[in-house]
């Protein structure tokens, strides 16, 4: 029903003055609740992140051994960490590094990926074998695992997790942009652009790829989420985020332990806020999943 | 029935099966309630079969779902009745409107592969009309088979137990057409249903619809663009613009003295009677068709309309009556002679001259490919010549090779080893990647569906730019001044170069895909059914466009398409293939006239014609056979109305001539191919 629908549906019959498509999706973006529920919460980490330093009541990283494990107070609304550290400055600024490590690997993953997708959904046949069968072999490895030996081998830095994350999501998102491109390269525009002589990286970047930036959106906007999972993992087992930072996985992995003493506080709101994150990036991608393949 | 049924009463003698009354249907798109349909009336009479006709956009399928109450989401019918068999199917509750669709009144739409449930086997889909009605599962199962055999399907067990995929489209239609008619309904809605067929296919579904029609007594809404098919299948024609009846009558009268100008305009689009493009341009509809929920003062035709003045602009036209037909037009009177929109006078004609060396030449031009395995046949042995300045039309059902054909020339797909093709007397390389720029510049193509063919992220402007920076190497500073030249040869205003192709209307985009192809002043374009998609009057000034560009640049066409009198139209000779193989190649008019290889003979005699003469139907036997296996001997033996015996199963004739440059591959001598018979559309000196 609904192609007939679009069938009658009025054709824009004034030329509008920019292009249609990337508005009408922009402004069904901004009346979607799911992605505005989440770039709400997306958006408050962000501001923590980049000037949480600035508005904490107190020093995140001012070690006080007289005030250690103290519950939410006044004071301290969190409560302490077993330095004495305020708990609610740190989750504020905790936000810092995995916002800067979990979107860069995400973005690494995201143009390697589109590159090989692209080149596997163009150039088909046997280049597009031989890596799909690699991509298969490389998926079928547990991710954390992949990462914690790889972390091992090379020594933990932020380049080496944002290097391993990236490549890690790399054939995920080929995949996803392999099977986005075959489609594009049946259509007869894409025979236009040979009988043009143009070479093939100019058919593949500038002519298919415009056109499969919706589901590669998608794809990363999940990966994101992943990502930041991923890192917190990395970080509560100690090959990702090193302290003195105020990283949440961090501070997790440093506190569990005092559960059983009944100091939930320590890890309670930093276990939130990870969740909170999660949940918020998730949500966008839902949103945007929503408004880009319908 | 119910009782609560308010229009029985009025309806004491029989009603008519179908009527609508006053109907008034709107979309609400984006917030905005677009009106599709205005004060819709007309009447299907039981036992009648009613045409409607329209272009795209005018609102034909809305009427087929809003009688059966499947409008989309955002559809909704503001005002009117719909009169089904007497019961107002408006006011009928969700159970009676269930019972009423199972019982009462069934349709058949155009894709007839999206209709079937691809899961389910045939014989259980059709079977599953009849369990609706309460019969035991053994009783449907043979009510099914016995269904299938009046759609004239051979053999039905074997089709019964097979999925939809495995049947071909023609098939496929018929099963549509057996679980529609399995019901015995009061009114039958075909939506397009031969639109996406082949011409011989077609021709054997309508066949098979009118003979149904006299078995069933059912009545019919007949929706199609097709005006043709229309006046062979109709009794009545409602032409429908804008979501507006502005003509109506019986088909014979209408179609032969139209008295609305829209009506007017529609048939003088179509390349009929042997029209050909050194007789004149074809005339066209200028302008656009009013987007759905514009607010039109007076008449809704009057901004595309020659005769149209201050009146019609200020006071909007009743559908007067003219007894027995009615048309929406203040001068109803005058519309059979609305001045022409476009002038006739026709492209100084371009001498071509065949002593010359051929621009393009292929020698036994052959494809496989490989498919699971086995080799698929798809071309074989194709030599022909293209001259400069000429246009050769290659005809065939799908299936035939004839975009392979294309593509092959074009370096899209690789030739067979041992194919020749060769541009000015040199050898062309097989693959694009080998060729010169020079020689990737020579050859170019129009696609079929300009949606696909352009790049929809990218803008007029950078379409046809890029074209002509790579093609024609334009330096930049010169580059807008090239462009302009261009947009201007193609007639597309130049307020359209910063727009993507989505806010373009089908024909400018094919003006664009045209810019595009002769940006590198290539010396041969192919056009593969570069009309198929548009509408009638847009598909007119394409072809005028491409008569017109090809006498000014003396390029020359390889033209594909499935209309044969689009074809006859714009070529000045034409191929006739069949599952890969040239099977006729002449001067255009001989290859009308005749003698006839027997497959162009059933083509030509498939085409429904629009004056209604009933010519001698040749109807072909069964599909095309696969191209896997292609049958021994002549390859068309299996479905030949003429063949001789084991000589065409055994030995593949020659191409032989039958006259001077018209050859045809029969074991049939030529002067025995020469039938007495009425051309199926007869050469005839244009009027105007």
């Amino acid at each position: 029903m609904s192609m007939q629908a679009a069938d009658t549906a009025p054709a824009p019959a004034a030329p509008a003055r920019t292009g249609g498509a990337g508005r009408e999706r922009l402004r069904l973006l901004l009346r979607s609740g799911t992605f505005l529920a989440g770039a709400a919460i997306v958006a408050f980490w962000v501001a923590c992140a980049l000037f949480g330093s600035d508005v904490v009541p107190q020093d995140p990283y001012a070690v006080d051994l007289m005030s250690k494990l103290q519950a939410p107070s006044p004071d301290h609304w969190f409560g302490t960490d077993r330095l004495g550290r305020d708990i609610f400055a740190r989750v504020i600024v905790g936000a810092r590094d995995i916002l800067t490590i979990a979107p860069l690997a995400t973005v690494l993953g995201t143009v390697l990926g589109t590159t090989l997708g692209l080149i596997m959904g163009y150039f088909r046949g046997f280049i597009d074998e031989a890596i799909s069968r690699l991509i298969e072999a490389v998926l079928a490895l547990p991710l954390v695992i992949v990462a914690l030996l790889a972390l091992v081998a090379l020594g933990t830095s932020y380049i080496t997790v944002i290097l391993v994350i990236g490549l890690i999501f790399t054939p995920l998102i080929a995949r996803t942009v392999r099977s986005a491109v075959l489609t594009e390269r049946g259509l007869d525009y894409v025979a236009a652009a040979r009988l043009r002589g143009e070479n093939p990286f100019y058919i593949m970047f500038i002519e298919i790829l415009p056109n499969v930036v919706p589901p590669i959106l998608v794809e990363s906007t999940v990966r994101l989420g992943y990502a930041i999972f991923t890192v917190a993992t990395l970080s509560f087992i100690g090959f990702g985020i090193q302290p003195p930072s105020a990283d949440w996985g961090l501070a997790i992995s440093d506190s569990y332990g005092l559960i059983n003493g009944g100091y939930w506080w320590t890890v309670l709101f930093d276990a939130l806020a990870i969740a909170s994150l999660v949940v918020g990036v998730n949500l966008v991608a839902d949103g945007v999943q929503g408004v880009f393949e319908t | 029935m119910t009782p609560t049924a308010p229009w029985q009463g009025e309806m004491a003698s029989a009603p008519d099966a179908l009527s609508i009354r006053d109907l008034d249907v709107a979309y609400r798109v984006r917030g905005k309630v677009r009106q599709v349909l205005r004060g819709l009336s007309f009447q299907v009479g039981r036992g009648e079969s009613y045409g409607l006709v329209g272009e795209s956009g005018c609102g034909k399928s809305t009427v087929a779902l809003a009688i059966v109450r499947y409008l989309a989401r955002n559809g909704r019918v503001r005002a009117g009745r719909i009169l089904l068999d007497g019961r107002d199917l408006l006011a009928l509750g969700e159970a009676d409107l269930r019972k009423l669709r199972a019982t009462a009144v069934s349709m058949v739409y155009q894709d007839p592969g999206r209709a079937l449930n691809p899961s389910l086997r045939v014989g259980a889909q059709v079977a599953e009309v009849f369990r609706l009605q309460g019969m035991p599962q053994a009783e449907a199962l043979d009510r099914a088979a016995a269904m299938l055999a009046r759609v004239q399907i051979a053999d039905p067990s074997s089709v019964m137990g097979r999925y939809p995929h495995q049947l071909s489209g023609g098939m496929q239609q018929r099963v549509a057409i057996a679980m529609a008619l399995a019901i015995n309904p009061k009114l039958l809605i075909l939506d397009e249903p031969t639109t996406g067929l082949d011409a011989t296919v077609e021709a054997e579904v309508l066949d098979l619809i009118a003979r149904l029609r006299g078995e069933f007594a059912t009545s019919i809404l007949f929706i199609s663009h097709n005006l043709a098919v229309i006046a062979r299948m109709c009794d009545r024609v409602g032409v429908l613009y804008a979501g507006l009846l502005v003509e109506e009558g019986g088909t014979r009268e209408l179609f032969d003295n139209p008295r609305h100008p829209y009506t007017v305009g529609l048939l003088r689009c179509l390349p009929r009677r042997g029209r050909r493009k050194d007789h004149g341009r074809l005339d066209t509809i200028p302008g656009l068709l009013p987007p759905p929920g514009a607010d039109i003062a007076g008449c809704v035709f009057a901004e595309r309309c020659a005769h149209a003045d201050e009146y019609c602009r200020a006071v909007e036209p009743p559908l007067y009556d003219l007894g027995g037909r009615a048309s929406r037009c203040h001068y109803h009177e005058r519309a059979p002679d609305l001045p022409r929109a476009t002038p006739s006078d026709p492209a100084a004609p371009i001498a071509v001259d065949r002593e010359e060396r051929p621009v393009l030449r292929t020698q036994r031009l052959a494809k496989t490919f490989a498919a699971g395995g086995h080799a698929v046949h798809a071309l074989s042995a194709i030599s022909l010549e293209l001259w400069s300045g000429e246009t050769l039309g290659l005809v065939g059902e799908s299936g035939s090779g004839k975009t392979t054909l294309a593509r092959l020339l074009l370096g899209l797909i690789e030739a067979d080893g041992g194919s020749v093709i060769e541009l000015d007397g040199g050898q062309l390389p097989a693959a694009i990647d080998r060729r010169t720029p020079d020689q990737v510049k020579a050859l170019q193509i129009v696609f079929q569906n300009p949606d696909s063919a352009l790049n929809r992220s990218h803008t007029v402007r950078h379409l046809i730019g890029r074209a002509l920076a790579k093609l024609a190497r334009v330096p930049a500073p010169q580059q807008l001044e090239r462009l302009l030249a261009f947009t201007r040869a193609v007639r597309l205003a130049d307020r359209y170069l910063a727009v993507r192709p989505r806010q373009l209307s089908g024909g400018l985009k094919q003006r664009v895909a045209i810019a595009r192809a002769f940006a590198g002043e290539p010396r041969i374009v192919v056009c593969d059914e570069p009309t198929s998609a548009l509408d009638v009057s847009v598909q007119a000034a394409i072809l005028n466009l491409l008569a017109d560009l090809q006498a000014t640049r003396r390029v020359s066409y390889v033209f594909i398409s499935h209309d044969l009198g689009t074809v006859r139209y714009i070529s000045d000779r034409i191929a006739v293939l069949y599952l890969g193989r040239l099977m006729e190649l002449g001067p255009a008019e001989q290859v009308f006239r005749g003698p006839h290889h027997p497959y162009t003979e059933a083509l030509l005699s498939a085409v429904p014609s629009l004056d209604g003469s009933v010519t001698e139907r040749i109807r072909l036997k069964g599909d095309i056979p696969s191209a896997i296996r292609p049958p021994s001997g002549c390859v068309f033996h299996t479905r030949c109305p003429r063949k001789l015996g084991s000589i065409c199963e055994d030995q593949e004739p020659p191409l032989i001539e039958a006259e001077a440059g018209h050859a045809i591959r029969c074991h049939i001598q030529a002067r025995d191919l020469q039938r007495e018979r009425p051309a199926p559309m007869p050469a005839e000196a244009p009027a105007s």
